[in-house]
């Protein structure tokens, strides 16, 4: 049983993306989506705890969301970036969602 | 109809968003369904169930009592976290006695609340095949 | 695959409409099923005809009404949660003796039993909002 994490929220304003780093399980997959994006750039005081993260858990980031906010090229590498179809997709071949929202 | 596991996620505090009050409402509604429904609270969210709510002079309904109802509905399983109690300054006495009356042993009182880690809380959701968060 | 999706957040207040509105799409695009999209708090507000954005912003309540129109959508709007905000289709007006509705074509409002039922009929639910 694997679970697709959605998180929305910017870790620097909210406690959801800490609070769903803190109960995804090693083998699920974390989608930063809307304001969460500014969790995949690199060097950031909380790129850290992503790439921990990392370690036993796939990281996803919608890339529309990246490029609205003009982070594109500035995030850390082994983060996935998807369109909406792969946000689809994560839905579909995980067997769960979670919005932490 | 099919019996699934069903969560509800609550992480936001009581009266400043309607997000707990129409949460709960959905909760009730679930009730119907005959699901095998969690109730999850993390974050803010542990202040829903805080005992001593009084909401009189702000004009908002204190729908707090409405938990100690659920589990006339059969809603017995209120997973609370301890991280989130002792970040807040609270304990288990800080919240409100929910009990439910369990059918299978005589309808002896017992606690709706269980105190999880974490690591519970994320092994209580990895079973679950619906999640709503609110 | 069958999905429920719920939208949690009014249009233009906050992404999670947009968000919801674009995973719709997607999910039909890549030949799964929408079973039932249902809007709670207020995201109601995504089901009213009444809006009207600036010339150049896009149109959110209408494409849902134009996406439901092209696939079948069942798009829901909680009762009490419409009742809360002013949402009403014309029975529903009428009901509460009330001199007007708002419901844009393609919704239909009814109860909370909807979602619940959503979650067991799809097999994949999602959850926008705030």
């Amino acid at each position: 049983m694997s679970m697709l994490h959605i998180v929305n929220k910017s870790p620097f304003e909210r406690v959801a993306f800490e609070s769903c780093l803190a109960h995804a399980k090693a083998g699920d997959s974390i989608l930063m989506i809307e304001d969460a994006v500014v969790g995949a750039v690199d060097g950031s005081s909380f790129s850290g705890k992503v790439k921990a993260a990392m370690s036993d858990k796939t990281v996803y980031v919608l890339g529309a969301d990246l490029a609205a906010r003009g982070l594109e090229g500035k995030v850390m590498d082994g983060i996935v970036s998807v369109d909406y179809a792969g946000f689809v997709d994560l839905t579909a071949n995980n067997d769960t969602t979670q919005s932490w929202l | 109809m099919s019996t699934k596991n069903f969560l509800f996620v609550n992480r936001k505090a009581p009266y400043g968003t309607v997000y707990a009050l129409e949460a709960l409402e959905v909760v009730l509604i679930s009730a119907a369904f005959e699901q095998n429904v969690s109730l999850a609270f993390i974050d803010d969210g542990v202040y829903q169930i805080t005992k001593g709510q009084n909401s009189k002079e702000t004009g908002m309904k204190n729908f707090s009592p409405t938990f100690r109802a659920l589990g006339d509905y059969d809603i017995t399983k209120l997973y609370v976290s301890t991280e989130s109690l002792a970040e807040r300054g609270l304990t288990v006495d800080d919240l409100m006695e929910l009990t439910y009356e369990d059918a299978d042993d005589d309808y002896a009182e017992k606690p709706s609340i269980i105190l999880v880690n974490r690591e519970e809380m994320a092994a209580m959701m990895a079973e679950q095949e619906v999640i709503l968060s609110f | 695959m069958k999905y429920t999706i719920m939208v949690n957040e009014g249009p233009y207040q906050h992404q999670s409409a947009d968000t919801a509105l674009q995973f719709a799409r997607a999910v039909l695009e890549k030949g799964h099923e929408i079973f039932r999209v249902f809007f709670y708090h207020d995201g109601v507000n995504n089901g009213t005809r009444l809006s009207v954005p600036p010339a150049d912003d896009r149109l959110i309540q209408k494409s849902w009404s134009e996406l439901a129109e092209k696939h079948g959508l069942d798009l829901v709007i909680c009762i009490a949660a419409a009742q809360r905000r002013g949402l009403m289709d014309a029975d529903e007006a009428k009901r509460q003796g009330l001199d007007a509705n708002n419901i844009a074509p393609g919704f239909r409002i009814s109860g909370l039993g909807q979602l619940v039922e959503g979650g067991i009929q799809s097999d994949r639910l999602v959850v926008f909002g705030d």
